[in-house]
C-alpha cells in the first residue's frame, strides 16, 4: 500500500468514530446512529469487495446473505420473544454472539451451492444468476408468511453482547466499528496472502493462474463463500441497527446498492467499502434532507463515477493501487 | 531408449468440417528439445492447446510421466508439472515481475488456501523467485507491474514463470516471437541450457532457432504430422520441402 | 376469475385493486376450462416478457451490453401512453406515442450514455445503467407524481371469449398474445431477411469488419437500441391497461426478462422467445396448481402457503437448473 493510500485508510478510520463520539458529546444521538448504519454498510461492502474488488467476480445478489444475516438476527430474537422452540428443537436465542455465528454460518452454507452452480458461468451469466439465487430467496421471504412475509419482521429489543450495553447508541456502535475494524484486519490479511494473490490473478488473468497448477474455480468458490460470511454478519447487525427486517434487504436493489458502496470507494481497496458507505450515507443524509428526489441526483453521481473517476473516492486520494 | 516424458497418440480435434489436429503422435524423451513447426494454420497451437489442458481432443490419448492426462484439467496437468508459455504473453498485468514468479513459486509448493501469512515477507517464495529473476536477466524489473514492462521482457518472464514451476516438461509456444534478431540469439542459448533440467517441445516459426536447438523436429501441416526427424532429416526430406517451402522438389 | 396479474408483477403493485390479485382462497376443482385460462395467462405473460427481452437481447447480442435501464424504457411507454390516452381519450393515440416516447427515450440513452460503456467491462455497465435507473425512475415520479395512472382497455377490445369447457377469457389478453405473434414473425423477418437485419447479424460477428464496409456502426447502434427500446415500450403501453402504471414496474418486469434471455441464451432472438414462453408458462402454471399438488401431501394450511412460497421461486430454479447444465443458455448466439 502506498503511503499516501495509508495515510487515506487511517484518516477514515479515524474520522468515523470521531465523528461518533462527537455526536455523543453533543447528545446528538441520531449521527450516532448515522455513523453505525455507514459501519454497518461498511462491512457488508467489505465482504463484497472481497468477491468483487479481489476476485473480479461481480456478484448481483449480495443482498441474498446481507438478509439471510438479518432474517437470521430476526428470527432468532422472534423465536427467542415469543419462546418458541424453533425447527429441530432448537430454541431462539437474543444472544448477539451466537445470531453472529448462525448468520455467518447459514451464509456460508447457502454461498456454497450458489458459487458451485454460479461460478461455472462468467460474465454476464454470472451477474444474473447471482441475481436469480437473490430473487429466490427474495421471493421466497416474501411469500413466506411465518416471519411478516412483505412486511418484515421487528425486533422488540436490541439482542444482548456480554460486556455491551447494546441498547445505547454509542455502545453499539463501538461494537460495530470493532466488528469493522476486524473484517478490514481480515481483508487486509487475506489481500496479502497466499490466498489473496491466487484470488488476484484469478481476477487478472484465471488462463495463466490455470496454467501455474492453480484452478481459479476452487479459489473463487471459497472468496465467494467468505466473502458471503462477511456480508452476512453485516446483515444480522442491520437488522439490529434497526430493529427490524424485511424482503428489503433481499431485493435486488440492495445488490445494487452493495455494489455502489465498493464502487464509490474504490473496488479492492482496504479501505473503498468505508470510504464508499460513508459516501452514500452521507448523499443518502444530505441530498435526502435538501430533496425527495435524492436518488436521482446520486443516479447522476454514479454515471460521474462511472465515467470519470473509475477509482473510487480511494483511488482519487490515493492514485492506483499498488501490488507490491 | 529412455520412456518418453510425454506422449501423444492419435490425438483428433476437428472444429466443424475442418480437422485441425488428424491423427497426431509424437513424444518427448528426457533431455531433449523437440521442435514442432509447420507453415501457419498447420494446427500448432490447437495441439499445443491440448497438451496443455485448455481444449479437449475429440480422440486419442495424452500421457506425460507415465500417467494418462487426457482428461485431467489444465491445473492439475500443471500441477503434475507440465509448464507451458503462451503465443502471446499472458501474464498477471497488475502484478510486478516478482510476484508473477512468486506465484508459480507458490503453485509448485501446492497449497493456496493459506489466508493470513503475507507472501512477500515469505522468504520461501521471495528467494527463489528473485533467483530466477537473476537468471533472466530482470533483476533491475523485480518491482516493476508486468504490464509496464517491454514486450521483450515479457517473453523473459514468460520463461521465468515456466521456471519457477520447476517443471518436468516444458511446452514453449512461440518464445521466439517478436524478440528482435539480439533478444532471440540470447533466448536460443539460455533454452540450450534448459534442455538439461525439463525436455522441451518447442514451437517455433524461427528456423535459426529451431535448426540450432533441436535434436528432433515434427512438422505439422493441414493437422498431420507429415515427417519427424533429426534436423538433417527434415532439411533433406522432399516432403517437407514441397509442403512446408513450396518447393517443386 | 384468477391472478390478473401474475404473481412476479403483483408483489410490487401495491396500488392494483385488490381483488384481482387474490390467488383463489381454498382448493377449488380444477377444471378443464380454468386449466386453458391458466395456460392462456403464461402465455400472454410470456408474450409481455418477449417484448421486452427481445429488445434486451439484442442490445447484448450485437453491442455486448448488458442494460439494466431497460425497464425503464418499458416504464416510459406505459406513462406515456396512459397519460395520452388520459388527455386525448384515445387508447390507441397513446399507444403510437408510448413507442415513439420509448424509442426517443431510448435513442437518447445510448446517445448520452449507452455509447460511452460499449467498450467498458460489464461492472462498469451494471453500474451506469442501475444509475440510469434511478434517474429515470425518480424524473419519472418527478413529472407524474407517485400516485398511478390508469389505463382502460380499449372500447373494440373490451369483452370476454368463449373458451372450451365452459370458461371464459378477455379479448384484450388474446390481442397481446396475437401482438407478440405478430412482433416475434417481424423480428424474425426483419433480422432474416432485410439489409438492416443482414447488418445487425454482421455486427453480431464482426464489427470491424461492418465498419469497414462502411456502415455506419454508430448510428446502426443507435438505430437497434431505439427498437428495442419502443418493443419495450410497447410492452409497458399493453400492459398498463392490466396493471396500474407507475414508478418502479419496470424493475421486476426487467429482471423477469433478464430470467428470459438467460435462460434462452444470450444475444438469441430464437432463446428469448422459447425462454420467454418457458417463463411464462413455468411461472403461472407453478403457481395455480403447486399448492392443488401439495393438498394432496399436506394439510390445506400449510399447502397454501408452502405452494405459493415455492411458486414464487420456481423460475428462478428452472433457470438455476438450466445453467447448471448449460451454463450459457439454451440457445447460445454466442459462446
Amino acid at each position: 500500500m502506498s503511503p499516501r493510500e495509508k495515510a487515506a485508510t487511517l484518516a477514515l478510520l479515524a474520522l468515523l468514530p470521531a465523528a461518533a463520539l462527537a455526536a455523543l458529546l453533543l447528545g446528538e444521538t441520531f449521527y450516532i446512529t448515522l455513523a453505525t448504519r455507514i459501519a454497518v454498510l461498511a462491512l457488508a461492502a467489505v465482504g463484497l469487495n472481497i468477491a468483487l474488488g479481489l476476485g473480479g467476480l461481480v456478484s448481483f445478489g449480495h443482498a441474498a446473505f446481507f438478509g439471510l444475516g438479518g432474517y437470521a438476527a430476526g428470527v432468532l430474537a422472534t423465536n427467542a420473544f415469543n419462546a418458541e422452540p424453533l425447527a429441530f428443537g432448537l430454541a431462539g436465542t437474543t444472544s448477539m454472539p451466537a445470531i453472529s455465528l448462525v448468520a455467518v454460518l447459514l451464509c456460508g452454507l447457502v454461498a456454497l451451492p450458489i458459487g458451485l452452480v454460479s461460478l461455472r458461468t462468467s460474465g454476464v451469466y454470472f451477474i444474473m444468476i447471482t441475481l436469480a439465487f437473490a430473487q429466490m430467496i427474495y421471493y421466497f421471504a416474501i411469500s413466506w408468511p411465518a416471519y411478516g412475509g412483505e412486511d418484515g419482521l421487528s425486533i422488540y429489543v436490541r439482542n444482548a453482547f456480554p460486556g455491551v450495553e447494546t441498547a445505547k447508541p454509542f455502545s453499539f456502535f463501538v461494537l460495530v466499528f470493532a466488528l469493522l475494524l476486524a473484517a478490514l484486519a481480515l481483508f487486509h490479511r487475506l489481500q496479502a496472502s497466499r490466498f489473496g494473490a491466487a484470488l488476484e490473478a484469478s481476477r487478472q488473468n484465471p488462463v495463466r493462474l490455470a496454467a501455474l497448477g492453480i484452478s481459479p474455480f476452487s479459489i473463487r468458490l471459497v472468496a465467494f463463500v467468505l466473502s458471503a460470511m462477511v456480508t452476512g454478519l453485516a446483515g444480522a447487525l442491520f437488522a439490529d441497527l434497526n430493529r427490524f427486517v424485511s424482503p428489503s434487504m433481499l431485493s435486488w436493489h440492495m445488490s445494487g446498492e452493495l455494489i455502489v458502496l465498493v464502487i464509490l470507494g474504490g473496488k479492492g481497496r482496504l479501505a473503498g467499502p468505508l470510504a464508499g458507505a460513508a459516501l452514500y450515507v452521507a448523499f443518502e443524509h444530505v441530498l435526502g434532507g435538501l430533496t425527495e428526489r435524492w436518488q436521482f441526483f446520486l443516479g447522476l453521481v454514479l454515471l460521474a463515477v462511472v465515467f470519470l473517476a473509475r477509482g473510487g473516492l480511494i483511488g482519487l486520494l490515493a492514485g492506483r493501487p499498488r501490488h507490491g | 531408449m529412455a520412456e518418453p516424458v510425454l506422449a501423444v497418440d492419435r490425438l483428433e480435434k476437428a472444429f466443424g468440417a475442418l480437422k485441425a489436429t488428424n491423427g497426431v503422435s509424437l513424444d518427448l524423451r528426457p533431455g531433449e528439445i523437440h521442435a514442432l513447426i509447420g507453415p501457419n494454420g498447420a494446427g500448432k497451437s490447437t495441439l499445443i492447446n491440448q497438451i496443455a489442458g485448455a481444449l479437449a481432443p475429440d480422440a486419442g490419448t495424452i500421457r506425460f510421466l507415465g500417467r494418462d492426462v487426457t482428461a485431467l484439467s489444465t491445473a492439475a496437468r500443471a500441477r503434475l508439472g507440465l509448464a507451458r508459455t503462451f503465443q502471446v504473453s499472458s501474464l498477471l498485468p497488475d502484478f510486478s515481475a516478482l510476484r508473477n514468479i512468486m506465484l508459480a513459486a507458490q503453485a509448485r509448493q501446492g497449497s493456496s488456501l493459506r489466508f493470513l501469512r503475507p507472501v512477500l515477507s515469505d522468504r520461501t517464495l521471495t528467494e527463489p523467485a528473485m533467483a530466477i529473476l537473476a537468471r533472466v536477466g530482470l533483476t533491475a524489473r523485480a518491482d516493476v507491474p508486468a504490464a509496464e514492462l517491454s514486450h521483450g521482457e515479457r517473453r523473459q518472464l514468460e520463461i521465468a514463470v515456466a521456471l519457477a514451476m520447476q517443471p518436468k516438461a516444458f511446452l514453449l509456444d512461440e518464445p521466439m516471437a517478436g524478440m528482435g534478431p539480439e533478444g532471440s540469439k540470447t533466448l536460443t542459448a539460455f533454452l540450450d541450457g534448459l534442455r538439461q533440467e525439463a525436455p522441451i517441445l518447442l514451437v517455433e516459426h524461427d528456423m535459426d532457432a529451431v535448426f540450432a536447438l533441436a535434436d528432433r523436429v515434427s512438422v505439422l501441416v493441414y493437422g498431420q504430422v507429415i515427417a519427424s526427424g533429426s534436423v538433417a532429416e527434415i532439411r533433406s526430406d522432399p516432403e517437407v520441402r514441397r509442403a512446408y517451402l513450396g518447393d517443386a522438389a | 376469475m384468477a391472478a390478473f396479474v401474475s404473481g412476479q408483477f403483483r408483489t410490487q403493485d401495491r396500488y392494483a385493486p385488490l381483488p384481482e390479485l387474490l390467488q383463489p382462497a381454498g382448493p377449488i376443482p380444477l377444471s378443464l376450462a380454468l386449466l386453458i385460462e391458466q395456460l392462456l395467462n403464461g402465455l400472454q405473460l410470456g408474450v409481455m416478457l418477449f417484448l421486452i427481452a427481445a429488445g434486451l437481447t439484442l442490445i447484448f447480442g450485437v453491442m455486448g451490453l448488458i442494460n439494466l435501464a431497460h425497464g425503464s424504457l418499458y416504464m416510459v411507454g406505459a406513462f406515456a401512453c396512459a397519460s395520452v390516452a388520459a388527455t386525448t381519450g384515445s387508447f390507441w393515440l397513446g399507444l403510437v406515442t408510448s413507442l415513439a416516447a420509448a424509442a426517443a427515450a431510448g435513442a437518447l440513452m445510448e446517445v448520452a450514455v449507452i455509447r460511452r460503456l460499449y467498450a467498458r467491462d460489464h461492472l462498469d455497465q451494471v453500474l451506469a445503467t442501475f444509475a440510469l435507473i434511478l434517474v429515470f425512475s425518480e424524473g419519472t415520479r418527478w413529472l407524474f407524481g407517485s400516485f398511478p395512472l390508469y389505463l382502460d382497455i380499449p372500447p373494440v377490445l373490451q369483452g370476454a371469449v368463449a373458451l372450451p369447457g365452459g370458461g371464459q377469457y378477455p379479448l384484450y389478453r388474446l390481442a397481446i398474445i396475437a401482438v407478440g405473434v405478430l412482433v416475434a414473425a417481424g423480428l424474425y423477418l426483419l433480422i432474416g431477411r432485410t439489409r438492416l437485419g443482414m447488418r445487425i447479424r454482421a455486427g453480431e460477428t464482426d464489427r470491424e469488419m461492418i465498419a469497414a464496409l462502411g456502415v455506419d456502426i454508430r448510428a446502426l447502434y443507435t438505430l437497434v437500441f431505439a427498437l428495442g427500446a419502443a418493443l419495450a415500450g410497447l410492452a409497458g403501453a399493453l400492459v398498463g391497461a392490466l396493471q396500474s402504471v407507475q414508478v418502479g414496474m419496470g424493475e421486476p418486469a426487467l429482471i423477469l426478462a433478464f430470467v428470459v434471455i438467460v435462460i434462452g441464451g444470450i444475444g438469441s432472438i430464437k432463446g428469448a422467445l422459447v425462454g420467454a414462453v418457458l417463463v411464462g408458462l413455468v411461472d403461472t402454471m407453478g403457481r395455480f396448481l403447486l399448492p392443488k399438488l401439495l393438498a394432496l401431501a399436506l394439510p390445506a394450511t400449510q399447502a397454501g402457503p408452502v405452494g405459493a412460497a415455492i411458486a414464487s421461486m420456481l423460475i428462478y430454479i428452472l433457470m438455476a437448473l438450466i445453467l447448471a447444465f448449460r451454463p450459457s443458455g439454451l440457445f447460445s448466439a454466442r459462446s
